[in-house]
């Protein structure tokens, strides 16, 4: 099935207590037309009728290839089977998880079920985060870290119960982790619903404006020097007006050429990377301009698995540029930036 | 993968001009004999009865998907994502065997031939014994197949990490039959000497009951989701690869340390197979909507429908095989007198 036809999920996370049921609501009575089906782990928090609301179990099951971060949800795989009998009764399918966690199992399922990739996409991970205590949950909760690290799209929600330095503060922790997420503030999850939902192709084309979101981050020029010694010895810096924490647990890494990659080299390079660091990288995007190929190739990952194709072709006057971008944790920086340049065309 | 075209075999019979086609409008998932009636299963609230002149009678039995049915040759259980198991007659008389008390999706059932019947929602397996009696057993995580043992009240339920065989009247303590991964479809073999599952992965597994002796089935490039008996147990048929995989079972070894036979290759998955009752011949459906029907023993194969638009979802015999009903995914059944 092409990939436009394929039914558009949503992967809606968040810690305990942040919001998600707001956002699930909000999404689920505003007027719009559109009719989703909706995975939920607890019945009775959603308000509203709707025959499409289905409990899930959270059953993580792993998948029997002897690798253990090929873990997929279990409760899934058959909801999505019978979803499939009501085919043309929905237009997308949200999954709320629990608060407690970890998104992989989730996103992995829609790469290594073949059947529920036939019909579904990933579109995003949503994270609802907690303004007042996302801080703090980042040092004691490793499941709030990764929901974060594997956002798409962070709605960084209750900004109205936190002062303005706070909001810097809780903002620079999750660029620390993932700089890549489209931000939004809220309050009581009012957001724009287009701006969660449905946004296409996993959001790839986003980590080519990846400078200028960052950089908005910090428009409230916070000149607060922060030497924040917690137990977790997170560095926080002010460069210019923008505070950067740079988490040692979790890192991003991005990647860029203007000259083509050739691809008899690189995708056993990248294949290679996943299968061996696999375990330490939450997720992996990029797009790609390959040697003597008008064709842009996209590419997401989570964890060991990866998808990619053609998405289209490069326009007139679009610089033939290839981006890659790693979330994870110790990832093996200088090893990955020498991988990828052995792979730039000469 | 052979490099098989079907346009190329002067020596496949075609018999298209044979199968009477019916039109169901509707998507089916799966065909099952009442009699000399085909139930046509929709995806949907409806259940398609047809007579034998070729009328169509649509019986609505659920309010919403339809996701597992059943059928032992008199009456059709089906189960569906209104929390609702019902039965279905050949004349087309509903009958409402059991609700959800908290209108969970019913995952699976199965019909012994007895009376009794089995379902599931969710970790919870419910037998209904033929008395009416109904007793519940909660299994370690969500149920992926029921079926009944051929002999005596004993019902195997698979599930992640292996499959428990359960005894709904004994006080024993159900055994648990460990393989880690997780189990989508169960099956006892006719003899009831071996029990085997559809994984998850595109594999089956097996374990021999008098010893628990494991059996691996892999190689398959997809996930097994058909399986059917050939008469007397001699062999197991599989969908999920090019051709049908058939494992066989006549030795009290069973598969192991054997290679299965290989029938009816094209280019394209075999998505349904269902062997016939009494002869050693079978029908076996494919990805690209072609239909076969296969001889056990030389693989001579005869051609019932030609690739179409849908994959096919649906193949049954009735119980005398002397009817074989078919149908694709968007409904595009038909009925062939053999």
């Amino acid at each position: 099935m092409a990939e436009a036809s394929k039914i558009p999920v949503t992967v809606l996370t968040g810690y305990l207590g942040a919001g998600k049921t707001t956002l699930l609501n909000r999404i689920l009575s505003e007027n719009h037309g559109k009719k989703y089906a909706v995975i939920v782990n607890e019945f009775g928090e959603i308000g509203i009728d709707n025959d499409l609301i289905i409990g899930a179990d959270e059953e993580v099951f792993e998948m029997n290839n002897g690798c253990v971060c090929c873990t997929v949800r279990g409760d899934l795989v058959r909801i999505m089977e019978g979803l499939m009998r009501r085919k043309g009764k929905f237009d997308a399918i949200i999954v709320e998880t629990t608060g407690l966690a970890d998104p992989a199992p989730v996103a992995q399922t829609f790469f290594v079920d073949e059947d529920v990739q036939k019909n579904a996409r990933l579109d995003a991970v949503v994270t609802v985060a907690d303004a007042k205590w996302l801080s703090d949950r980042l040092k004691d909760a490793p499941e709030a870290k990764n929901q974060i690290a594997f956002a798409d799209v962070i709605v960084l929600n209750k900004t109205d119960l936190v002062s303005k330095p706070e909001l810097a503060e809780v903002e620079a922790r999750i660029r620390g982790i993932n700089p890549y997420a489209k931000l939004h503030r809220t309050e009581r999850c009012k957001v724009k619903l287009s701006d969660v939902l449905e946004r296409g192709a996993f959001d790839l084309d986003r980590i080519l404006d990846i400078e200028p979101d960052f950089l908005e981050a910090g428009d409230d020029h916070d000149h607060h020097h922060d030497h924040d010694h917690g137990h977790d010895h997170d560095h926080g810096h002010s460069h210019g007006g923008l505070k950067h924490y740079h988490d040692e647990d979790m890192q991003s890494l991005s990647l860029k050429t203007d000259k083509p990659l050739d691809p008899t080299k690189f995708m056993p390079w990248l294949q290679n990377l996943v299968a061996t660091e696999g375990q330490k990288i939450l997720r992996s995007k990029g797009i790609l301009a390959f040697t003597d190929d008008d064709d842009r190739y996209v590419f997401q990952g989570v964890h060991m698995m990866l998808e990619g194709d053609h998405q289209r072709k490069w326009k007139d006057g679009e610089p033939r540029q290839s981006r890659l971008v790693f979330i994870g944790r110790e990832l093996p920086e200088q090893a990955i930036r020498a991988g990828f340049e052995s792979c730039i065309t000469t | 993968m052979s490099d098989f075209d079907p346009g190329d075999r002067p020596s496949v019979v075609s018999l298209t001009d044979r199968v009477r086609p019916v039109a169901i409008g509707a998507a089916v998932t799966s065909v099952h004999f009442l009699g000399d009636r085909a139930a046509f299963v929709g995806a949907e609230e409806n259940v398609a009865l047809i007579d034998a002149e070729g009328a169509i009678s649509k019986v609505e039995t659920h309010g919403g998907g339809i996701l597992c049915a059943v059928s032992d040759g008199k009456r059709l259980i089906t189960g569906g994502d209104d929390g609702k198991v019902v039965a279905l007659d050949a004349k087309g008389v509903v009958t409402q065997l059991a609700v959800d008390a908290k209108r969970r999706w019913i995952d699976n059932v199965a019909v012994h031939p007895d009376g009794a019947f089995a379902w599931s929602a969710g970790k919870t397996a419910f037998v209904k014994s033929g008395k009416g009696e109904e007793k519940t057993f909660d299994m370690p995580s969500t149920v992926g197949g029921l079926a009944f043992a051929p002999k005596g009240l004993r019902l195997a339920v698979a599930h992640y990490g292996g499959a428990t065989l359960w005894f709904p009247n004994m006080a024993a303590h159900p055994e648990f039959l460990e393989w880690a991964g997780s189990h989508l479809g169960v099956a006892f073999s006719p003899d009831n000497k071996f029990l085997v599952t559809a994984m998850h992965e595109p594999a089956l597994h097996g374990w021999r009951l008098a010893d628990n002796r494991h059996m691996r089935m892999s190689g398959y490039p997809s996930r097994v989701k058909s399986m059917s008996w050939s008469p007397g147990g001699k062999f197991l048929a599989t969908s999920g690869a090019d051709t049908v995989i058939m494992w066989p079972f006549a030795s009290k070894d069973g598969p192991m340390g054997k290679e299965p036979g290989m029938l009816a290759p094209l280019q394209s998955r075999v998505t349904v197979v269902a062997c016939h009752p009494k002869q050693d011949i079978l029908a076996c459906g494919y990805e690209d909507g072609t239909v076969l029907m296969v001889r056990l023993n030389d693989g001579a194969e005869i051609l019932l429908r030609r690739p179409g638009s849908s994959p096919t979802t649906a193949l049954a015999w009735n119980a005398k095989g002397t009817l074989l009903a078919l149908s694709d995914e968007d409904g595009d059944a038909g009925i062939f007198p053999l």
